[in-house]
């Protein structure tokens, strides 16, 4: 049933629930990741900078007032669900934390400078007016054009909206929709009618209300109510900023005034935003819990669903799969919007506050109908022949919600209250519905640009972040004895083909047109003949296979583990042994696996030591190899045993071993013997090695020299010893991932262990790498927390053996980079030892031919893995997004988490490659670079001020971010391993927490209250809004927690209220709390049990355990908190304001 | 003497570039760099400064290629974990059409050369009066 999910998610439900969000309108949602993007072009790039302010075309200014695009909205900014960004590490402040909010102010409003605002008044101060104006229209809008379109003219809806408009794309989408569509000619009829919205501007024009802007929809509605506030707030703001510092940053002084101003027009946001909660937020978190539960349920009733999907789909808008799908498109839509009259009327239908709308929508007629007649005349002769400032008031009467113009200069909090959701391709609402789920397969653009030039005009990087073998709780499970592929390309048939006829599909990706078998004409869920467009590999962007023999190269092997662990006497004193064999005690019942299950054991130090596991034995034996130098398996058959067979002496060994070494004081570590010995005993049959390790490898192969120098730990100048000092372990991996063997590396040591080299090991073998710094089972408690519970999750959680996973785009597209854990075999082959459901990876794509006549393009994933019971399988995403062909479409499916994700694994490498000033400074190009080539070619009216889309809005903040972050920052004290361990992360995390490691979230949690709360299991579990990380938001009467990813800190303040102290953390005051805080006391309070609820669901939602610190002010981890403040500046660091200055200044030179 | 040592190693780095257009076809990198190497010391001794010169650019190409690999026990240029991403493929591959390029151009010149030195040799002394 997971196709259900799927679609509550991309679609189907949609319709009003995402109404924040992308999908309904098309533009916004599109996303274009750049491709051909090289780090290094970026750089080459910057001299180029776009010079030209752009002068403001004639048009310009009086479009403006036109503008339907409320300004405001942008605060209401969709972005509900997914990600949690967070960084850890960051430069010191300078500033007080508390003191902060007056002292705060100068710097951000600092650059007083600003010369000749002027035109900002103007320009700024109509987009307000104006947007209220606009405000009413789009919800109006929207939701006209398409159920008249349906209504009136299905048919000929698509194919006008496709020739006629001027945006080349997004009608092209419609058509696509149209096109596509294939299996359900019928219904692709009604959606292309419904998508089109955007480009509607023009089909609106026939309908009569043509609304441009439908992407509002959602929106629009929940707005309704609140934007007369909100502009008015704002406004009063405007002035205030007014110098803002539109010039050159020069020298920030503290001229700036008033905060509260500031502040109070941040506030407006909020109460939208709320609004729009209020429906929104508690529907999207549900879906998040069922995430980690594992299993595949095999779901024949892929139709089952259908009636009670609707219902739910609204419930579950964003993530997962909690909603079922929905196979008969054309009933949908009635389905959805019953309620809904065609025309004005629907406005109202949203379930925001109905009561404004009659008065808001007589205000609205008026400016409605004024951007009209300015559009028409472009309808009239096609686009083709506008004027330049006429089109660019179409543009900019259509603009979408996520190309709406925000300067960042003026415009603070414009992070969002709630996580940052994933914009919807703009896809016809049928196969957006189909389409893959975000948090599984990602496109840095939603929209595909038609050409490389395109892309590399827009200047941002192309490319897909994928979590495939992400825990599913619903996942259609499909058994046959054929799996219907493209016979050229070998593509699995999916949602997106197109049926010719009953007896033949066309690939789409290589567009070959195929045969249907005759196994496949039979429909097992439905039970009916002659329906091959209703199976649920058609109905399915996610599906598993169960593999015939073809897909063997041998016989599925069975589920190895073998453990290999460090017993030197520094690995003896951190005390980890006692909690591993704790551990896989506790957990040896849940390892996954069948009855050929096998285990073993391996303990170094000077020495390699096996064990004699074999049934029979009355304990088990210890065989000692000395030598070292050319390593050999005592007794190659007893050694790995299985774990059924011999269960209990696997037990007495895991007893027996922490006592075993207590006294050891063998302090060397032959790590690379030790390796090379598991290698050799799992090579006959591939597997899972988890090594552990606590300190630097000093003897034999693979021994390593200390290369870090402490004293240059805070340097900033370039860092040394990114790269690995020895290609073993490189070659060892390679080895081992040949003999589909992957390595886990543990590292718990606080000394330098040199994690550039030995990471290597897991790195090629697709293994992953947990490091646990200072870890202590006495001095640092919470570090063994972590580790018992990532233990936990490391047994238990599935694993898929030999695997390989594949990529495929339709022709005209190329993979030309991988990030993340593999051995890339061959162009497009990763192979994959083991795959395990928290790894996520990326690839950079580039276009290599124009892709022209396409409406959409596909992207398929397909995973061919061995279960732990012994099946083959095949797990097959298909991603289907639309190709877009002008500059400002690319801009508004730009999905900034996703290009953000992509950009530090490509920074990633830079940094290893070249150096790290050279990443970073590729880094800052990008965002410059976007955001220049924003201003040059998507940008209609030039106004002064750093200008970005909203759907970019976030990109300078999440890039300071990755500058901040422990894998790129410098001037900080970083020890070199974590930074290491920071970057692999970076690279193998999903985008999810790969964001939040980036963006911490900050939560005020002193005052949580069950308002907006979410309800799951019965528990509830608030949801108080994100903060921007800057001091300013701190209050001393306050608590507030960072989520870092990894970690969480709870900071109390010096006068936090006492009943937060007694009621939550249970001490009477706040002198009382103790130094080094990690738990929550468990109280039978309201205030505790809320406070727990939500860190718990925070934990729940990630598959790694993140320890939580209470922090006061003198902890020896404060330094560590407000390093992640981003916002503000550090000794060696921009602050958020004086970065924006700075990329102002280079973009306008 | 109907035989220069300039003369000699032209014909010698002829047939060396022979093999070498090979090489550089199926990327077999370390003989190619060595081989050229090799001819490019002939001509030092032969003091063919022209020659040199216009060999100096790959040489000192190949030095820094070689110089500039990934961290790698054995000898060789390729990293397998790497190689296959299509970028750098597609450099690897680049680099060998213009290697070809520029080996088959300096084919017919060492034709020349070697035709040039050793002809000057066969030209009677009256010739030059």
């Amino acid at each position: 049933m997971s196709t259900a999910g799927f679609n509550s998610q991309n679609g189907t439900g949609t319709g009003q629930t995402y109404a924040n969000g992308p999908t309904q309108n098309p533009v916004a949602l599109q996303q274009t990741p750049g491709v051909g993007y090289s780090m290094n072009h970026q750089q080459a790039y910057n001299p180029m900078q776009a010079k030209a302010p752009a002068p403001p075309g004639p048009g310009l200014y009086p479009s403006g007032p036109y503008q339907p695009i409320p300004p405001i909205s942008s605060y209401l900014l969709g972005p509900q669900v997914t990600s949690y960004p967070s960084s850890p590490g960051h430069p010191l402040l300078t500033r007080p934390p508390m003191g902060a909010t007056p002292s705060h102010t100068p710097p951000l409003s600092a650059s007083p400078i600003p010369g000749p605002r002027m035109p900002p008044a103007q320009a700024t101060p109509p987009p307000p007016a104006v947007s209220s104006s606009s405000y009413y229209q789009n919800p109006q809008q929207p939701m006209a054009p398409v159920w008249q379109y349906n209504a009136a003219t299905p048919p000929m809806g698509p194919a006008p909206s496709m020739n006629t408009p001027p945006r080349g794309p997004v009608t092209n989408h419609v058509n696509q929709a149209a096109g596509l569509a294939g299996p359900l000619p019928q219904s692709a009829a009604v959606y292309s009618s419904a998508p089109p919205p955007h480009m509607s501007s023009r089909p609106a024009q026939f309908s009569g209300p043509g609304l441009p802007p439908t992407s509002m929809h959602g929106y629009t509605q929940p707005g309704t109510a609140p934007p007369p506030m909100a502009p008015q707030a704002y406004q009063p703001v405007r002035p205030a900023y007014g110098p803002p510092p539109t010039g050159p940053p020069s020298s920030m002084k503290p001229t700036l005034p008033p905060t509260g101003t500031s502040v109070a027009s941040a506030t407006p946001p909020p109460p939208n935003v709320d609004a729009q909660c209020g429906g929104v937020v508690p529907n999207v978190l549900p879906p998040t819990e069922p995430d980690f539960q594992e299993g595949d349920i095999e779901c024949p009733g892929t139709v089952a669903g259908n009636g009670p999907q609707a219902a739910n789909s609204y419930n579950h808008v964003d993530n997962r799969m909690a909603g079922p799908t929905q196979p008969a498109p054309p009933g949908r839509h009635l389905g959805h919007y019953p309620s809904l009259p065609p025309g004005y009327q629907n406005t109202s239908a949203p379930p925001v506050n109905p009561p404004m709308h009659p008065a808001m929508q007589a205000a609205t007629q008026p400016y409605t109908q004024a951007p009209q007649p300015f559009q028409q005349p472009p309808g009239g002769p096609g686009p083709a022949q506008l004027s330049p400032s006429m089109a660019a008031m179409s543009l900019q009467s259509n603009t979408p919600e996520a190309l709406r113009v925000v300067n960042l200069l003026q415009e603070r909090n414009l992070l969002p209250p709630s996580p940052v959701s994933a914009p919807t391709p703009c896809l016809p609402q049928d196969l957006q519905k189909l389409n893959c789920s975000p948090e599984v397969f990602r496109s840095t653009l939603t929209s595909i640009p038609q050409t490389q030039a395109l892309l590399n005009k827009a200047k941002m990087p192309l490319g897909l972040l994928l979590h495939p073998f992400k825990d599913l709780s619903q996942l259609p499970v499909v058994t046959s004895s054929t799996i219907v592929r493209c016979r050229s390309c070998r593509t699995y048939i999916n949602p997106f083909v197109s049926f010719l006829d009953q007896r033949r599909w066309k690939c789409n990706l290589c567009y070959r047109v195929n045969d249907v078998p005759e196994e496949f004409m039979y429909n097992p869920v439905s039970r009916s003949y002659g329906e091959p467009h209703k199976r649920p590999e058609v109905q399915n962007a996610t599906i598993e296979f169960i593999a015939p023999s073809e897909y063997m190269l041998r016989p599925p092997q069975p589920a190895v583990y073998l453990f290999v662990l460090d017993v030197s006497h520094n690995a003896v004193e951190t005390g980890f042994l006692s909690v591993f064999c704790q551990s896989v005690l506790d957990n040896i019942d849940a390892l996954p696996g069948d009855s050929r299950t096998k285990v073993g054991f391996i303990t170094f130090d000077s020495t390699i030591h096996f064990y004699n596991l074999q049934e029979g034995l009355s304990q088990p034996q210890m065989l000692i190899v000395s030598d070292i130098e050319d390593i050999f398996l005592p007794t190659p058959d007893s050694l790995l045993v299985n774990l059924n067979e011999c269960k209990e002496l696997v037990q007495d060994l895991l007893k027996s071993l922490p006592s075993l070494f207590e006294k050891t004081m063998e302090t060397q570590s032959a790590l690379g013997s030790a390796l090379q010995a598991a290698f050799k005993l799992l090579s006959p049959t591939g597997g899972r090695m988890s090594v552990f390790q606590t300190q630097l490898p000093n003897l034999g192969v693979g021994a390593l020299q200390s290369r870090e120098d402490p004293n240059q730990r805070a340097s900033s100048k370039d860092i040394q010893h990114l790269s690995p000092a020895t290609d073993f372990y490189k070659k060892l991996a390679l080895d081992c991932s040949g003999q589909q063997v992957a390595v886990d590396l543990f590292l718990l040591s606080a000394q330098y262990c040199d994690m550039a080299s030995l990471g290597c090991i897991s790195r090629y073998s697709a293994g992953s790498v947990y490091y646990y710094p200072s870890y202590h089972h006495r001095h640092n408690p919470a570090q063994v927390e972590r580790f018992q519970k990532d233990l936990k999750r490391y047994l238990t959680r599935k694993i898929g053996f030999e695997a390989v996973m594949r990529i495929r785009c339709t022709k005209g597209l190329s993979i030309h980079t991988f990030h993340g854990n593999f051995f890339v075999r061959s162009t497009d082959l990763l192979s994959l030892p083991n795959v395990n459901p928290d790894a996520g990876f990326a690839v950079q794509m580039s276009i290599e031919e124009n892709l022209d006549d396409m409406q959409v393009v596909s992207f398929q994933a397909a995973l061919l893995y061995t279960s732990s019971k012994g099946e083959r399988r095949i797990r097959v995403h298909t991603l289907c997004l639309p190709v877009a062909n002008s500059v400002s479409d690319i801009f508004a499916g730009a999905d900034v988490q996703a290009i953000t994700g992509l950009l530090a694994c490509m920074a990633v490498d830079r940094s290893v490659t070249a150096s790290l000033s050279d990443a970073r400074d590729a880094m800052i190009n990008a965002s410059i670079d976007s955001l220049s080539s924003y201003r040059q070619f998507a940008l209609t009216i030039q106004q002064p001020g750093l200008l970005a889309p909203t759907c970019l809005r976030l990109f300078p903040l999440y890039i300071l971010a990755l500058l901040k972050q422990k894998a790129f920052r410098t001037g900080t004290s970083t020890r070199l391993d974590e930074r290491m361990f920071a970057m692999y992360q970076l690279k193998y995390q999903p985008l999810a927490f790969a964001m939040l490691m980036i963006h911490p979230a900050l939560y005020r949690v002193d005052d949580l209250t069950d308002e907006g709360a979410l309800n799951i299991n019965e528990r509830t579990i608030p949801q108080p809004a994100i903060l921007q990380l800057s001091v300013e938001k701190l209050s001393r009467e306050g608590a507030f927690l960072m989520d870092a990813g990894t970690v969480m800190y709870l900071w109390i303040g010096r006068n936090c209220h006492p009943n937060f102290l007694t009621q939550v953390l249970g001490v009477p005051n706040y002198a009382a709390l103790p130094d080094n805080l990690y738990l929550l006391p468990e109280l039978d309070t309201a205030e505790s049990q809320r406070t727990r609820a939500f860190i718990g669901w925070l934990r729940d939602q990630r598959p790694f355990f993140p320890s939580l610190h209470i922090i006061r002010d003198e902890s020896q981890l404060k330094p560590v908190f407000m390093q992640s403040m981003i916002e503000d500046r550090t000794e060696s660091a921009l602050s958020y304001y004086e970065f924006l200055l700075h990329v102002q200044q280079q973009i306008s030179k | 003497m109907a035989f220069t040592f300039a003369a000699f190693c032209y014909m010698l780095a002829l047939l060396l570039t022979a093999a070498l257009i090979f090489f550089a076809i199926w990327h077999l990198v370390l003989p190619e760099y060595l081989i050229h190497f090799f001819f490019c010391v002939m001509f030092l001794c032969a003091t063919e400064w022209l020659t040199l010169t216009l060999n100096l650019p790959l040489l000192a190409y190949h030095v820094w290629r070689y110089t500039s690999r990934p961290v790698m026990s054995g000898p060789g240029l390729y990293d397998p974990t790497t190689i296959m991403n299509a970028d750098i493929l597609a450099y690897c591959q680049k680099e060998g059409w213009c290697k070809l390029a520029f080996y088959l151009l300096s084919f017919f010149y060492y034709l020349y050369g070697y035709v040039f030195s050793s002809s000057r040799l066969f030209t009677p002394d009256y010739f030059l009066i």
